[in-house]
């Protein structure tokens, strides 16, 4: 398992607990946490509504993909840790990491 | 006016098994996507991607299962409206809809089914005041005639490809062409990057790099620009026209006007019949929702076979249904 900490659009955090060993991503986790997380397009890195900053633990979360980075540069806000929740996978790279969401939720 | 039976929006592989499901009913389908071929998000996104859990097919690529449904439907005599998207639904006397799209197709059915998919990509707007009041009086997402532009002081917005493509080709027809970047490079096809930076250096457009839009300004139409610099510091641009270029965002469009119960950009659906709200109006596949809903494309083919056979009553209501296997009586063609 991991923890981490999850910041939402109202700015409350809460730690979030992960398997992770199950290859899912962390928009999945954010999903299945009912985040108000649409993920529109199902984690193919094209809608961009599962939008992250990190907060903490930035280097944790491995490089970008240039699909995704592609797609974070097109976003009208966009952060130097933005990354889309889709594209990283749950590891212990996480643990005590702080995400706060960024995406569209409606 | 096209006359069907059924009206499918979204030629996706969801829309297209619906034709077959339809045709062994004996019933008519008509389909319409804003996409210029068929296939939805399969052909448009990832036609050379492996599906893996297709029954019946340990592998087969995206492009692969589209051209075998649009085979398995071809008995079935489909017809196509591509490249259009459905605005309006207009109810008759007699329960039946006329579909009018943003063409101005129109399109006279029994029945019609939402198989949408995602939606429809549009372009995705800056969070700024005032943006929506803006938009049609200075504000664009589109270049669809360049000639508005003729000798008009334009600012664009954003640094992907079609950012820099845009901002090359009005440079020659624009009186000024400003670029705003939040950042100091572009991720965009390096050759129109430099070309922009070459035009820049020329004193051919103005780019103004690590920057963002902050607000708008104007009366009744937009003059001015404030934009935020690297040292937070304002500038301000006279304008003529704004078109921010953020890329494209799949929403639900037109759909989300019809009156049908939307929860967070899916429509909800009664799982008896995958029917919506709205008497005639059914939706299948990624587009609708309910408890247990998977976006799998085998979950959109089963909503599709029940779906039909609860639409027989509207096309045929005179007649009874009777179930019948293809083993048993093959396909039919029309």
């Amino acid at each position: 398992m991991v923890t981490f900490t999850v910041e939402d659009h109202d700015g409350n955090r809460q730690t979030v607990e992960a398997p992770d060993d199950m290859g899912l991503s962390l928009m999945e986790v954010l999903k299945a946490s009912e985040y108000p997380v649409l993920a529109t397009c199902g984690g193919m890195a094209l809608c961009a509504t599962c939008h992250v900053e990190v907060l903490e633990g930035e280097n944790a979360l491995g490089e970008a993909t240039d699909v995704e980075l592609d797609q974070l540069e097109n976003l009208p806000e966009y952060f130097p840790t933005s990354r889309l929740a889709c594209q990283v996978r749950i590891s212990t790279l996480l643990e005590g990491a702080v995400i706060k969401l960024r995406g569209e939720d409606n | 006016m096209i006359t069907t039976d059924i009206c499918i929006i979204g030629a996706g592989p969801v829309g297209l098994f619906a034709v077959f499901e339809a045709g062994l009913l004996k019933m008519r389908c008509h389909l319409v996507d804003y996409l210029p071929q068929v296939g939805g998000q399969l052909s448009e996104i990832y036609p050379q991607k492996p599906i893996y859990d297709i029954p019946g097919y340990p592998e087969v690529k995206a492009q692969e299962l589209v051209d075998n449904l649009m085979e398995q439907i071809k008995p079935f005599q489909p017809t196509f409206t591509l490249g259009e998207r459905v605005e309006h639904l207009n109810k008759q006397e007699d329960g039946s809809y006329i579909l009018v799209t943003n063409e101005n197709t129109q399109i006279h059915a029994k029945v019609i089914v939402i198989a949408g998919g995602l939606g429809v990509f549009e372009p995705r707007k800056p969070a700024l005041e005032k943006l929506d009041y803006f938009e049609g009086k200075g504000v664009t997402y589109m270049v669809k005639n360049p000639d508005t532009f003729r000798d008009k002081k334009v600012v664009l917005a954003g640094g992907g490809d079609s950012a820099l493509d845009w901002t090359i080709y009005l440079s020659n027809i624009a009186e000024r062409v400003t670029l705003v970047h939040r950042n100091e490079t572009f991720r965009g096809a390096p050759d129109s990057a430099a070309k922009v930076f070459d035009l820049a250096n020329n004193g051919k457009i103005d780019l103004i790099l690590s920057a963002n839009l902050k607000e708008l300004g104007g009366n009744g139409q937009l003059s001015s620009i404030t934009l935020e610099g690297k040292n937070k510091e304002e500038i301000v641009i006279d304008t003529d026209y704004l078109i921010p270029l953020f890329g494209l965002s799949p929403k639900l469009g037109p759909i989300a006007d019809w009156g049908l119960s939307i929860d967070k950009n899916a429509i909800e659906v009664d799982t008896r019949d995958y029917s919506t709200g709205v008497e005639r109006i059914y939706a299948i596949g990624d587009i609708n929702t309910y408890p247990g809903k998977l976006k799998l494309i085998l979950c959109g083919f089963h909503e599709a076979a029940i779906m039909m056979h609860s639409a027989f009553k509207y096309v045929y209501p005179d007649q009874k249904l009777s179930f019948k296997y293809t083993t048993v009586n093959g396909v039919n063609a029309f």
